[in-house]
């Protein structure tokens, strides 16, 4: 693959940058000039409000979606530019072997067990044996507190659990970025705490980049480095920046309110967005 | 008493023109209907126009969401006008659910045309979505065959497990009734064409008729026939529940191509079961031939056969053998493309799973069609 990058590069470049994005279906632009970056070992927030496309930009972000304009950076390295002559399929699929990807519905593969779904991605790229990959899906299952589910397929367990599952397929090649779409939603909080703790152990830990979509306040405060806010109404980011900061410090009413939960007396409210 | 609204002008009570009174009055239930907001319509468009719009409640009876759906629309009304509006003395929970229900604006742009559409959009519309659906067609036919190369170059990615439980779904537990559709078909074929040869007292002949037919046409279309409504179908609804539950987004992501991994193995299960099927359906097909002739046209077992063996040609043979692999690969393709194709709703879902059927059919008699063609002209 490429050579590993000089470590003053490592700590000064963003590790995913996205430029000047536009975000379109057909003729309908859901985000335009969208622009963040994500720098190493950092936990991301793309929050919003209900359909300004957070999931969609994630989308975006790991190749299922082709930007009407713009483009996503990986260490620099142009996502969506590709090669010259083709489409860039497999100039992307190399890229995309860097993170791994928990969806909103956890996408856990139907006709396969859990053991088979975390062991998939290790025997199509690792050169494990079987008792090899067995005991790395065991660990994956045991860190997302699905110790004995190996045998178990995905239509038998609870949402909440396939939503662990699918964060223990995401981490099968202890990938360098990790997407997390939604992943709290529909989680009681005693769990949903617990899976904050354990995005921050794989941080701390294992060094990961984390980008997550969300708009659970509770996690974004708890967890979150940075953040951008994308806007349904103006259809583009108005706010980056540390949540805790934003909080009391976004320039717009708008995110301040989002993060305060609209509980912030009539004063604000009055503010024009 | 049913609801009513009175608008009465009342002069001098604000600065910027005159004031239009709205009396409430009566029961405003969603049972006893509500009056058109046209009425207020017409009052407001009246000259010179109302400066400020205040309700008069004092008359009001029991009231639903009716009441607050017609002030909502009202109050809307009068936004759109630039003429205040004061909610006057209607009762407090009437004021705060318009409130709540007029609190977050229409957004931009979101509000589709409703009704019939005119006719040229119609034709328009449906045109330019035959042409992308001929155009995923295509596209779809050539990632197929891309993946087919790369399995002959050994790099495809796919499970055997996959392979081996769709050989077993599309194989041996098609067999029954692959077999019994064939028998009949066979001793139709037999009893049409008895009543036919014996005007001529050719009765032996109807062995060459079900022979020929069977193992060059009838073999192979009955059993794509049978896999395309059982096997086509089942294809289309997993993979379409695959993509509706965001799976082949997940496959994509991890790098492996779905193509690979999903049709790839379907495809290939398919024409490998086909020309086996084909075998036992041109036998089955055989001997309802054989039931007919020895049970109504009173030949023996030993003439039939031996009649049977004559008419054999291994040209017939060869060439429905392989429209069976043909079929096999016809109907795998059509199952697969409406499903990786399917949107993401239980309806489309559905879609794809009867669309998968009726592609492969009309795949199947078009490809027929024109091998028969073909072969007539290369003299086979």
């Amino acid at each position: 693959m490429e050579p590993a990058p000089p470590t003053s590069y490592l700590a000064n470049e963003p590790r995913i940058a996205v430029r000047t994005l536009d975000m379109a279906f057909g003729g309908f632009v859901v985000q335009r000039d969208v622009s963040f970056t994500v720098r190493r070992g950092e936990i991301f927030v793309i929050m919003g409000d209900s359909g300004c496309g957070k999931s969609t930009m994630l989308k975006h972000m790991i190749g299922l979606i082709r930007p009407a304009r713009g483009d996503v950076l990986y260490d620099g390295e142009s996502f969506w530019g590709g090669s010259a002559g083709s489409d860039g399929t497999d100039h992307r699929m190399a890229i995309s072997r860097r993170f791994g990807v928990l969806f909103q519905s956890g996408a856990l593969w139907s006709s396969m067990t859990l053991a088979e779904n975390v062991a998939l991605p290790m025997t199509l790229y690792t050169d494990l044996d079987a008792r090899e990959v067995a005991e790395m899906v065991a660990l994956k299952l045991a860190l997302v507190g699905l110790r004995g589910f190996e045998e178990y397929y995905p239509s038998e367990i609870s949402g909440g659990m396939r939503k662990r599952a699918g964060l223990a397929r995401a981490m099968a090649l202890d990938p360098d970025i990790l997407f997390l779409d939604e992943p709290s939603a529909g989680l009681d909080p005693l769990s949903s705490r617990r899976l904050d703790d354990l995005i921050l152990e794989l941080r701390d830990n294992l060094g990961s980049t984390v980008v997550i979509v969300t708009h659970e306040l509770a996690s974004i405060f708890a967890i979150a480095d940075d953040a951008v806010f994308l806007d349904a109404e103006s259809r583009t980011a108005i706010a980056h920046g540390n949540p805790r900061d934003l909080i009391d410090h976004a320039e717009s009413p708008k995110v301040r309110e989002f993060l305060h939960r609209g509980e912030m007396g009539g004063e604000m409210a009055a503010t024009p967005a | 008493m049913t609801a009513s609204v009175r608008l009465e002008r009342i002069d001098g009570q604000s600065s910027d023109g005159q004031t239009l009174e709205f009396r409430c009055s009566g029961d405003w239930t969603v049972r006893h209907g509500m009056p058109a907001v046209a009425e207020v319509a017409a009052g407001l468009a009246g000259d010179p126009a109302p400066g400020r719009v205040i309700v008069q409640a004092r008359e009001l009876g029991r009231w639903d969401s009716s009441l607050v759906a017609y002030v909502a629309a009202v109050e809307e009304l009068c936004r759109s006008r630039s003429i205040a509006f004061d909610k006057g003395d209607l009762p407090p929970g009437v004021r705060r659910l318009v409130d709540l229900a007029l609190a977050v604006p229409e957004r931009a742009g979101t509000r589709r045309a409703g009704g019939a559409k005119p006719v040229l959009v119609l034709v328009g519309e449906g045109t330019l979505r035959s042409w992308s659906g001929f155009q995923d067609t295509l596209s779809f036919l050539g990632e197929a065959t891309l993946s087919f190369l790369r399995l002959v170059a050994g790099r495809a990615r796919f499970r055997r497990s996959d392979l081996m439980l769709t050989v077993q779904e599309c194989g041996a537990q098609a067999l029954g009734i692959a077999f019994i559709i064939s028998l009949l078909v066979g001793l139709i074929l037999a009893f049409v064409g008895a009543v036919q040869l014996r005007t001529f007292g050719a009765e032996i002949y109807v062995a060459n008729l079900v022979t020929v037919a069977m193992t060059r046409e009838m073999a192979a279309i009955m059993t794509a026939i049978v896999l395309a409504g059982r096997t086509g179908a089942a294809f289309a609804a997993q993979l379409g529940t695959m993509q509706a539950n965001e799976e082949i987004d997940a496959l994509t992501t991890l790098g492996v191509s779905p193509i690979d991994f999903l049709v790839l193995p379907r495809m290939l299960a398919l024409m490998l079961m086909m020309p086996l099927l084909y075998l036992y359906s041109a036998f089955a097909g055989m001997l309802g031939g054989l039931l007919v002739g020895t049970g109504m046209l009173d030949l023996t077992g030993t003439t039939y056969l031996t009649q049977t063996q004559a008419s054999f040609s291994f040209t017939d043979f060869f060439v429905g053998w392989g429209k069976s692999v043909l079929f096999g690969a016809l109907v795998a393709i059509a199952g697969c493309m409406r499903g990786i194709q399917s949107g993401r709703s239980a309806a489309a879902v559905g879609n794809a799973a009867t669309s998968a059927v009726v592609t492969a059919l009309v795949y199947i008699i078009i490809s027929d069609a024109i091998l028969a063609v073909l072969l007539n002209i290369v003299g086979l």
